[in-house]
């Protein structure tokens, strides 16, 4: 089998004396879509956090396409090819819509640090963001600062700044919380078609939204994974039904 | 989300030029050609009006205040690089454009290499210099934004001016550094001995630098200042590391403010601790606040209008000061984006074609509030006289009146109208909103 496009292994964190992610062994292979699911402080949001860099690993390692992240900064492992989106939606609310996902091309096209270059000269990045802003449906709202933007619209719009630069390993951070049904609907069938053929890495609170998308649900529960495998399969599992779905219906009732 | 600040609401991405110019339905070219014109229309108009000044103030101390005036516009857009655009507040950022000063004094000195080089590329080296001192302090200042920032700017900025005082071989000590700008390179048989030639190279160096400027803002490192600038984390998710877009814009206004020091030393030929100390920084900070920091020209208004009213009013009253403090303070709580911010407020009510309903409104309001405001600064200054004049010195003149400052009657007619003035502007205040909505709302229009 070829490399996989993340792997963890024994991946740990502690806060203090807490404890929040507690070994963790997860490998995710090219253009899958892998969903972690869990209840709410089960650790997702830190997992994640602790893939891109935002918190550093107490133990364990994190490698993307065989490669040891271990001490590089977000914007490193930004460049290899990973890119996240935020469970608060995390956008630059004063520019506008247009601009948010150019600047979000910029690296990608090579522009780096460039100060002899007019970003209004160049079609390509024109281009790019107009084609982006069309795939999440935003090209109406091109214009407005971001800001402004109803809530749905700006998750997708988080969901466009995450996939403008072409990372072909994506990772979302509950892109449907705090949405109404449809609005769920709508995002969960715009990340299924800017996602195709790129690894996605979805972290979700609810099973129902990942069932038809997902290739493997891993249910994280107390920083540990408690099963990993094809939906039908978690779904079915005693020990997940037990932890999670049990704790879900409890809460529910 | 919400808008936090009021200045951003309208950033420099969002100015209809730049609008028009992406449009996505492909402009033909004759479109093309009449959009660029538009968007330099702006730079045309302004380098007119800058080369033709001078032939209509030709007084040399007219000419004196315009360069001033210029000098301030190019430190001032320089400071916007790091406030508006970058989110960086600075406290001590006299010490790039003094210290950019002070090499050129000291180019100025070495007589066999000035005399080889022509004085208008002088301001490149004090550029260099200022660009020179901010890579190394930018090196580790830039690591954070906000407070930490702020503090290590200040902390190098008293650093600086306190050094002024050890290093005299630099600074020259109390005296400052002077020099001779005459003994340059002749430039085309020009030696600059007189204030206009000194008014033209500072304003075709004015010009170049602004340009130069507002191009960086739309550069890739640019357009990510200002996005580091609104959210950090997420440009850091981009692929760009903050710190480095922060060093680079801090790296660029240090070149910035450095040539305009170099144009301080050309115009004044001389350098003092005064140019770097802190006071010297805070009057940028005041000057680009007071223009705007959300616009790329705010800083330019706000040059021109303080330096008005150091230059001109100081000659009318000693304190001038107490009524720039006055202006600032009202900016800062009434209209956070500034002048420029003041001006832009209009053009909603202009593209909606309704700016004439408020012209009324804004008679019957400003006028009463202008002359009452006038009444409490005439009641300013009879108080200063009255306490601080000489003895027995009971006479004063005030708006072409000569009266006893010692008597009850003008007291009485300066409070009087200061409350007449005011009343009136607070009674006339509800119809100028109304107007203002209906100005702002889209249809019915009479």
């Amino acid at each position: 089998m070829s490399v996989p496009a993340l792997e963890l292994t024994g991946l740990k964190k502690s806060f203090g004396k807490a404890e929040i992610i507690r070994g963790i062994d997860l490998s995710i292979g090219k253009a899958e879509r892998h969903a972690i699911i869990g209840p709410n402080g089960a650790g997702k949001s830190t997992l994640f956090n602790l893939i891109t860099a935002r918190f550093a690993p107490t133990a364990g390692t994190v490698k993307l396409h065989g490669e040891d992240l271990a001490g590089l900064e977000p914007y490193q492992i930004n460049r290899k090819g990973l890119s996240r989106s935020f469970q608060i939606t995390n956008i630059f609310p004063a520019m506008t819509v247009f601009e948010n996902v150019r600047c979000a091309l910029l690296w990608a096209q090579g522009y780096k640090y460039s100060f002899w270059n007019l970003v209004n000269r160049s079609s390509a990045l024109t281009e790019g963001a107009d084609e982006i802003l069309d795939q999440i449906n935003l090209l109406g709202r091109r214009n407005l600062p971001a800001g402004t933007l109803s809530y749905a619209e700006q998750r997708a719009l988080e969901i466009g700044i995450t996939i403008a630069g072409g990372a072909n390993v994506i990772m979302l951070d509950e892109p449907t919380a705090g949405m109404s049904n449809t609005e769920t609907d709508y995002i969960m069938d715009l990340i299924m078609r800017v996602t195709e053929g790129k690894t996605l890495i979805m972290v979700e609170h609810d099973m129902g939204v990942v069932f038809g998308l997902a290739d493997r649900i891993s249910v994280l529960v107390y920083g540990e994974i408690l099963a990993t495998g094809k939906p039908e399969d978690v779904r079915a599992d005693r020990k997940v039904q037990e932890a999670y779905l049990g704790a879900a219906l409890e809460a529910e009732h | 989300m919400s808008n936090f600040d009021p200045n951003t609401d309208m950033p420099r991405g969002a100015r209809p030029e730049e609008q028009i110019t992406t449009d996505p339905s492909k402009p033909s070219e004759r479109m093309q050609f009449r959009l660029m014109l538009f968007n330099l229309a702006p730079w045309i108009i302004a380098s007119l009006v800058l080369l033709l000044l001078p032939a209509v103030f030709t007084n040399n101390s007219t000419i004196t205040i315009m360069n001033q005036m210029m000098i301030t516009i190019v430190f001032a857009l320089a400071y916007n690089m790091l406030l508006g655009q970058g989110g960086m507040l600075s406290f001590g950022h006299a010490v790039y454009a003094g210290v950019g000063g002070f090499a050129c004094m000291h180019i100025m000195n070495t007589s066999d290499f000035f005399s080889s080089i022509p004085l208008v590329i002088l301001p490149f080296f004090g550029g260099l210099f200022g660009m020179g001192l901010a890579m190394i302090v930018g090196s580790f200042s830039t690591r954070s934004a906000g407070t930490v920032f702020a503090m290590i700017s200040l902390g190098v900025g008293e650093l600086i001016a306190a050094s002024s005082v050890i290093i005299v071989a630099f600074f020259g000590g109390e005296g400052g550094v002077s020099g001779n700008r005459t003994d340059a390179l002749p430039f085309f048989g020009n030696e600059f001995l007189q204030q206009i030639n000194v008014y033209y190279l500072i304003a075709v160096w004015t010009i170049i630098s602004a340009a130069l400027m507002f191009l960086w803002s739309r550069t890739p490192v640019g357009r990510m200042a200002n996005a580091v600038r609104d959210n950090p984390e997420r440009a850091e998710f981009l692929g760009y590391s903050a710190r480095w877009v922060r060093f680079y814009s801090f790296v660029a206004s240090g070149f910035f403010a450095g040539v305009s020091g170099g144009l301080f030393a050309i115009n004044y030929e001389i350098l003092t601790e005064e140019n770097l100390n802190t006071a010297s920084s805070g009057v940028i900070l005041l000057v680009t606040f007071l223009g705007g920091v959300g616009f790329f020209f705010g800083p330019i208004i706000g040059a021109v209008v303080f330096t008005l009213v150091q230059t001109v009013l100081s000659l009318q009253t000693e304190l001038w000061a107490f009524y720039a403090g006055s202006l600032f303070l009202a900016t800062v709580m009434f209209f956070p984006g500034g002048l420029a911010g003041l001006i832009m407020m209009h053009v909603p009510a202009f593209k909606l074609g309704k700016s004439k309903l408020l012209i009324i409104p804004y008679v019957k309001t400003l006028v009463p509030a202008a002359i009452g405001i006038l009444a409490v600064c005439a009641l300013v200054e009879m108080t200063f006289h009255y306490r601080h004049a000489a003895t027995g010195d009971h006479e004063m003149t005030l708006f072409w009146t000569t009266f006893d400052s010692h008597t009850v009657l003008p007291w009485l007619v300066a409070a009087a109208i200061a409350a007449v003035g005011l009343g009136i502007a607070r009674a006339t205040a509800p119809s100028l909103k109304e107007a203002w909505n209906e100005a702002n709302t889209r249809g019915a229009a009479s």
